[in-house]
C-alpha cells in the first residue's frame, strides 16, 4: 500500500486499484474544529480534482477533492456523528471516502510523504 | 477644505497588539482593514472558556469617536433614532447610523462621557462613519477619532472578578453604566475608560486604553487565573448566540432599523417627535409591521446553514440566511436572516438551501443562549 498526497492536503492510500482517502493533519489543523462532514454517496463518480466531499468547521466550509478519478465504493459514516474525527485522528480513523480508481496513471502526478512534507513545510 | 481629504488605508494595518498575538501563537488574518487574530487554541475552546470564565478579546479595530461641541448630542439625533439628550453622564445607549433613507449606515454605541459623547463603531465601516459624521454634522461638533488608543473587551461570568483585582472598583458598575477608573501604581496611575458592556451575552467589560499602554494591560488581565485570550472566530459564534447582529451582514443600507429586529433602539420620545433621518419609513414599520424582519433559526440535523443560503417555504424563496454556524454552547447549528413577515412568527417551519439540499429550518426566539448581563435592579 503507497499513500500520496494533493497540494489540496488531501491523503490517497493506494491498493491496487482501490483507495482510501481522507485530509492530512496539516489541513484539519488549518480547519480547526470541524463539526460536519458530508461525504459522496457510494456509486457516484468523482474525477481528479472535483469536489467530492464537503468539510465544515466552526467558521466555514470546505470542499475536499478527488485526488483522482474513480467510483466512490464507502463513505465513512463515523463522520455524521463523530466529524471532530477528521481532528483526532485525519490520516486514519477520520478518511472521507473509498473509491476504485478509473485511472492509475492519474497516481503520478501526485507527491509521496517526502515530498508533501517539503511543501507543507514551505507554506 | 473638503471632505474627501481622507482615504480608506490600502495597506493591512497592524494593531498595537499584533506582536503580543503572534507571540500567543494565534491564527492571523486580514477583518476590517487588520492583521487580526482569529483564533489561538481553538474558536470551540475559546468560546467555552469565556462563557464559564473570562476571554480577553482586542478589538482595537473598532472606531473610538469623541463628539463634542454645542449640542453635540441634539445634532447626532438627526442621524440616530436613540434618546441622546437624555442619557446621563456615564450611561450608554445602543444605536445605528441611519442613511438619509433610514437604511442602516452602521451600529454604534453611544456614551455620555465627561468630554462629550464617546462612540465606538464598527471597524470594518469606521472611515466611511467618520467622512458621513463630518458631512452631516453641523461645524460646532468636533470629532475626535482617537486612533492612539486601544480597545479590549472582557467578557465572561467571571471577568467582573478578574478586572477588579487588576483595576480596583470596577465591579461597581451595572450593564451599560461606564467611567473612569485608575489602574497601575498609585504614585502613577493610568485612567482607563470602562463601559460595563460587550458584544457575547454575558456580563463583561469593555476598556478604553491608551495604545502605549495596551501591551501592559493586556499582560495584566491574562495573568489572572480566569483569563484566556480569545479571537474572532469564538467573538463570532458568541454574539450569534446571543442573537446580536454583526452590521455588514445581518445589517446593511437597505435594512432599516425595524427590519433589522432593533425597535428597542428607536427611543420612546423619538418615536413621538421623529425628527431623524428616514422617520417617515422606520415609524409607519413601526406601526403597520415591516416587510421582512431579521430572525433566528433553530437548524435541524448537523450541517451548518450560513450566510447566503436561501430560505424557502415551500418552493417560494421568502428569505435568505446573513449569520450562520455552529453554536458551540447550543451544541447544533443556529442561523439568522431575513424572511417575509407573513414568516417570522416564532416556531414557522422554513427551509434553507445548502449545496441543492434542503435543511429545515424553524424560527426561534433570540438569544439562543440567556443574556447574563449584570443590569442594575436584577436580583443576583
Amino acid at each position: 500500500m503507497t499513500r500520496y498526497y494533493t497540494e489540496d492536503h488531501e491523503w490517497i492510500e493506494v491498493d491496487g486499484d482501490s483507495a482510501t482517502v481522507g485530509i492530512t493533519d496539516y489541513a484539519q489543523s488549518q480547519l480547526g474544529d470541524i463539526v460536519f462532514a458530508e461525504v459522496p454517496a457510494v456509486g457516484a463518480t468523482l474525477k481528479k480534482g472535483g469536489d467530492a466531499a464537503v468539510v465544515e468547521s466552526v467558521k466555514a466550509a470546505s470542499d475536499v477533492y478527488a485526488p483522482v478519478s474513480g467510483t466512490v465504493t464507502e463513505g465513512n459514516a463515523a463522520l455524521e456523528d463523530d466529524p471532530a474525527l477528521v481532528n483526532s485522528d485525519p490520516e486514519g480513523e477520520g478518511w472521507f471516502f473509498k473509491l476504485t480508481l478509473s485511472d492509475t496513471d492519474e497516481l503520478g502526478s501526485l507527491m509521496d510523504a517526502e515530498a508533501y512534507k517539503a511543501f507543507v513545510d514551505g507554506l | 477644505m473638503s471632505d474627501d481629504e481622507e482615504f480608506e488605508p490600502v495597506e493591512t494595518l497592524e494593531l498595537p497588539l499584533g506582536a503580543w498575538h503572534r507571540a500567543k501563537g494565534a491564527r492571523i488574518v486580514e477583518f476590517a482593514g487588520y492583521h487580526m487574530p482569529i483564533q489561538y487554541e481553538g474558536i470551540m475552546a475559546e468560546h467555552l472558556w469565556t462563557r464559564e470564565n473570562a476571554g480577553l478579546f482586542d478589538v482595537s479595530h473598532m472606531g473610538q469617536l469623541m463628539l463634542s461641541g454645542e449640542d453635540a448630542a441634539g445634532s447626532l439625533e438627526k442621524l440616530v433614532p436613540g434618546d441622546i439628550s437624555a442619557l446621563k453622564e456615564g450611561r450608554m445607549r445602543y444605536s445605528l447610523l441611519l442613511a438619509e433613507d433610514g437604511g442602516i449606515l452602521d451600529d454604534m454605541m453611544i456614551t455620555a462621557a465627561p468630554m462629550g459623547l464617546y462612540v465606538v463603531v464598527n471597524g470594518a465601516v469606521k472611515w466611511d462613519d467618520i467622512g458621513y459624521l463630518r458631512e452631516h454634522l453641523p461645524d460646532e461638533v468636533t470629532i475626535n477619532h482617537m486612533d492612539d488608543r486601544a480597545l479590549l473587551a472582557l467578557q465572561g461570568p467571571k471577568a467582573a472578578e478578574a478586572l477588579a483585582r487588576v483595576v480596583p472598583g470596577v465591579d461597581a458598575l451595572f450593564f451599560m453604566e461606564s467611567g473612569t477608573f485608575f489602574w497601575g501604581p498609585k504614585t502613577d496611575p493610568e485612567p482607563l475608560w470602562i463601559s460595563r458592556s460587550g458584544y457575547t451575552g454575558e456580563d463583561g467589560f469593555e476598556i478604553s486604553v491608551p495604545a502605549a499602554h495596551v501591551m501592559r494591560l493586556t499582560e495584566e488581565l491574562c495573568a489572572q487565573p480566569e483569563v484566556k485570550p480569545i479571537g474572532l472566530g469564538a467573538r463570532d459564534s458568541l454574539r450569534l448566540e446571543a442573537g446580536l447582529p454583526l452590521y455588514g451582514h445581518d445589517m446593511n443600507p437597505d435594512i432599516d432599523p425595524v427590519e433589522g429586529n432593533a425597535s428597542f433602539a428607536i427611543s420612546k420620545r423619538r418615536r413621538e417627535e421623529g425628527g431623524f433621518n428616514g422617520a417617515d419609513r422606520i415609524l409607519k414599520a413601526l406601526k403597520d409591521g415591516p416587510q421582512r424582519k431579521l430572525v433566528g433559526f433553530a437548524v435541524e440535523g448537523k450541517m451548518p446553514v450560513r450566510e447566503g443560503a436561501a430560505v424557502f417555504s415551500g418552493e417560494r424563496q421568502v428569505g435568505v440566511i446573513t449569520s450562520g454556524g455552529f453554536a458551540p454552547s447550543v451544541g447544533s447549528p443556529i442561523a439568522m436572516g431575513y424572511v417575509e413577515r407573513e414568516h417570522i412568527a416564532t416556531g414557522t417551519a422554513l427551509e434553507a438551501e445548502v449545496r441543492g439540499k434542503r435543511v429545515s429550518l424553524t424560527v426561534a426566539a433570540m438569544p439562543f443562549i440567556p443574556h447574563r448581563y449584570h443590569r442594575r435592579g436584577a436580583s443576583k
